[in-house]
């Protein structure tokens, strides 16, 4: 039966009808739905783990076992699993493995614009790139049989077009598949020199199979067209450039990145007079076409940052396009906000009044930078908040302890702050540490993690007591504050910031869009009452404007949490 | 020939919502489709954009400056941002409610006037609705996406409103069918 899927929804299909058994992930966007789709299907057992490495780490114990594993990740999440992924490389598998991992070209949520296909490279880890629903599907399926037939891992390389179009599949049945016999073989399981000695040269000779693998796959397709240009692309490029070109243009389309084939590209630069490469970010295929002595066009003409367009491939080549129309008038941007009645914005309010110097994560609570709360000095990545805390107050020593502070949100700081809170500890900085406990994991769009007490299908689940754990790891200063409080807010941030050893908060509120989150009514003004002081616009709550002088609320978008009632100082808010 | 329909609006206002529904009408009708959503960090009251594409063969899943067949706009600031988008007398078929983005609230920009006036002047073919309160009228403020869905199968001439209607049925839970074919009767009207 055809039906629309999303990619992400395709690759859980996927595996469920490879036969996958384990699945574990770390949310991020935009590959988070892979693993929310295939937690539906009941023959998978799926979790969310705490970080990438566990994830990479339990879907390898899986696969040892003897059943089809995955986890998924985006691509900075790579980064986390890196470890582990160098070293599978040399053991190989059991039974079939995929790492799902997704870029995300155009950073519409993510730090950093890293290409994933390097890791591929690097780890000599044989990685496929679908180019849509169909594809991505079809390849998770074949990504299993490589997996095993060459005893890798795999990667499955997704982006955000990918991931998050919606295009046509076909769907079919389940194969369940026996466990594999499991094997105790020490000199290829166990990588103490004497042995990744041994494994390494097979390592090599499976690269160079997998290169005549790749010379006649079906993941690797020649479109002939015209000959006059020849494109080779892959992923979502791909469609841009059949957007494009249709039948003008011969396309070499790779849905197999790593290894690259030779002879392949040979035989199709041998075709066509003038070789283009358009690929996303860097010049991975470019460069081994170079090494292959071929002259190309590709980085010379093509950007290296952001995503591609069907309009910026034909501007590129010299294709004129039509415009479309023009407004003569400033539009203001609408950057993302914190949600009206969102926990996080008492915090910040606070640090943002006491001027604190603020080290900042990963999650919505970035959204704390946002003007007019301005309240965060950085933010580069999962976990960053609370090791780099440490070095900034042992660099610039009591006056910074005194005004610095590490905000962290729950499923962060179960991601990898525990490692910077035990060197805190360990290392004895004064250090003031705010976990910002909303009880679930925001900005991917509500997952569970092991401070919620739930798992990934809603189920109760182990449940790590945040206090307990902050104490066990030898903070003594631990206390619990309420956002919506902002006189307790204030006095924490003060005392522990004064207090003469290191201290963790833990600004405790569910996030407000949970469904079992009961909101108030509407907060109202009385205009008698207002001064037009704008204090409460400090709040940089979307529910708060100021009109003919007096602020007014958005009925429709306030939940009523009373935060800017707290501010008003002449009882224009009232509830 | 590929047509293509940009739902665009103010993150949470339930363009998801509309965009399956669409997507679902223009598959059971044999076409090619392809949807592309924004999901993460623009949800969370950004500016947020979903196309939709259709055609016998369609490959790109974005639309680029000048060729958006049609824009439909849960917000009007959001219609004049993305009118580069439109294609000359493209049709943008717009809710005329305001929000204020973070810079208007915070005083660092000032919203635009007589909008529609400007888009018309532009070139395209404004179709602009007070949604929210057939919205109300129908039940919900929610159902503003469904009243806009309306509102666009008036200009579909090769879709029966049968069609419309049965997609509403498959993509809508049943608790909330009533409301929306309501929604949907009162944007069409």
């Amino acid at each position: 039966m055809k039906q629309l899927m999303l990619g992400n929804a395709a690759v859980a299909r996927g595996l469920y009808e490879a036969g996958c058994g384990v699945a574990s992930s770390y949310p991020g966007t935009p590959s988070t739905e892979i693993t929310e789709e295939a937690a539906k299907y009941d023959e998978i057992y799926c979790e969310w783990a705490p970080n990438e490495k566990v994830a990479l780490e339990v879907a390898y114990g899986a696969a040892l076992a003897g059943k089809r594993s995955f986890c998924g990740m985006k691509h900075v999440g790579l980064n986390v699993a890196a470890d582990p992924l160098f070293t599978i490389s040399y053991t190989g598998i059991n039974a079939g493995m995929i790492i799902g991992v997704a870029d995300d070209a155009g950073m519409h949520s993510s730090q950093n614009e890293q290409d994933s296909r390097h890791y591929a490279v690097s780890a000599k880890i044989p990685m496929l790139e679908p180019s849509d629903s169909a594809e991505a599907l079809a390849f998770t399926k074949l990504a299993y049989e490589i997996s095993e037939q060459f005893d890798t891992p795999v990667l499955l390389k997704m982006c955000t077009r990918v991931s998050h179009s919606q295009s046509i599949v076909e769907i079919g049945e389940r194969v369940e598949l026996p466990l594999k016999e499991y094997t105790k073989d020490i000199s290829k399981y166990v990588m103490m020199p004497v042995n990744a000695k041994r494994r390494h040269p097979a390592v090599e000779q499976r690269t160079r199979n997998l290169i005549a693998y790749a010379e006649t796959s079906p993941l690797n397709r020649v479109e002939m067209g015209d000959t006059k240009i020849g494109i080779i692309t892959s992923s979502t490029a791909y469609q841009y450039v059949k957007e494009v070109y249709g039948e003008q243009a011969s396309v070499l389309k790779l849905g197999m990145i790593n290894p690259l084939p030779e002879k392949l590209i040979l035989d199709f630069a041998s075709k066509v007079d003038k070789l283009v490469i358009i690929e996303e970010l860097d010049a991975i295929i470019e460069k081994h076409c170079q090494a292959l002595g071929l002259d190309v066009t590709g980085k010379d003409v093509f950007p290296l940052e952001d995503e591609f367009s069907q309009n910026l491939i034909a501007e590129k080549m010299g294709i004129k396009l039509e415009e479309g129309l023009s407004l003569d008038e400033d539009i203001p941007v609408r950057p993302p906000v914190m949600c009206a009645g969102c926990p996080h914005r008492g915090m910040f309010y606070t640090l943002s009044k006491n001027k604190c110097t603020v080290m900042g994560d990963i999650g919505c609570y970035t959204l704390g930078a946002v003007a007019p709360l301005s309240a965060m000095d950085v933010t580069a990545c999962m976990g960053a908040s609370i090791s780099s805390i440490h070095g900034f107050n042992k660099a610039r020593g009591e006056d910074a302890e005194k005004r610095t502070v590490a905000v962290i949100g729950d499923s962060t700081f179960m991601h990898s702050g525990m490692t910077g809170l035990a060197n805190i500890a360990y290392n004895m900085s004064n250090s003031t540490v705010i976990i910002l406990d909303n009880s679930i994991t925001g900005m991917t769009g509500h997952q569970q993690n092991p401070t919620t007490g739930y798992n990934i299908k809603g189920d109760p689940a182990g449940k790590i007591d945040l206090e307990a754990l902050c104490k066990a790891m030898g903070i003594r200063r631990v206390r619990v504050v309420d956002p919506y409080d902002l006189e307790a807010c204030d006095a924490a941030v003060k005392e522990e910031l004064n207090a003469p050893e290191p201290s963790v908060i833990i600004s405790r509120r569910p996030c407000v869009l949970l469904k079992y989150v009961e909101v108030k009514p509407p907060v109202k003004i009385c205009k008698e009452n207002c001064k037009g002081c704008k204090m409460c616009m400090k709040l940089g709550c979307p529910a708060i404007s100021f009109q003919d002088g007096k602020a007014s609320i958005d009925e429709t978008l306030c939940v009523g949490c009373g935060v800017c009632e707290q501010l008003c100082k002449f009882d224009a808010i009232t509830k | 020939m590929t047509k293509n329909i940009m739902i665009v609006g103010v993150g949470g206002q339930g363009s998801l919502l509309a965009s399956k529904m669409l997507g679902h009408l223009l598959l059971t009708r044999g076409y090619d489709v392809k949807v592309s959503e924004v999901h993460g960090m623009s949800q969370r009251g950004g500016s947020v954009v979903t196309y939709v594409r259709f055609g016998d063969k369609v490959y790109s899943p974005v639309i680029d400056k000048g060729e958006a067949d049609v824009i439909i706009s849960f917000e009007l600031l959001e219609a004049a941002r993305y009118i580069p988008y439109l294609k000359k007398n493209g049709r943008i078929i717009v809710s005329d409610q305001q929000i204020d983005p973070m810079p208007v609230i915070t005083g660092a920009a000032r919203y635009p006037e007589n909008l529609i006036d400007k888009m018309e002047q532009a070139g395209a073919q404004v179709d602009a609705m007070d949604a929210m309160s057939l919205a109300l009228e129908a039940g919900s403020a929610k159902a503003v996406n469904i009243v806009l869905m309306g509102r666009v199968s008036r200009y579909f001439e090769e879709i029966p409103e049968e069609a419309w209607i049965q997609a509403l049925e498959e993509c809508v839970p049943p608790k909330f069918l009533e409301m929306n074919k309501k929604a949907f009767a009162l944007g069409r009207k």
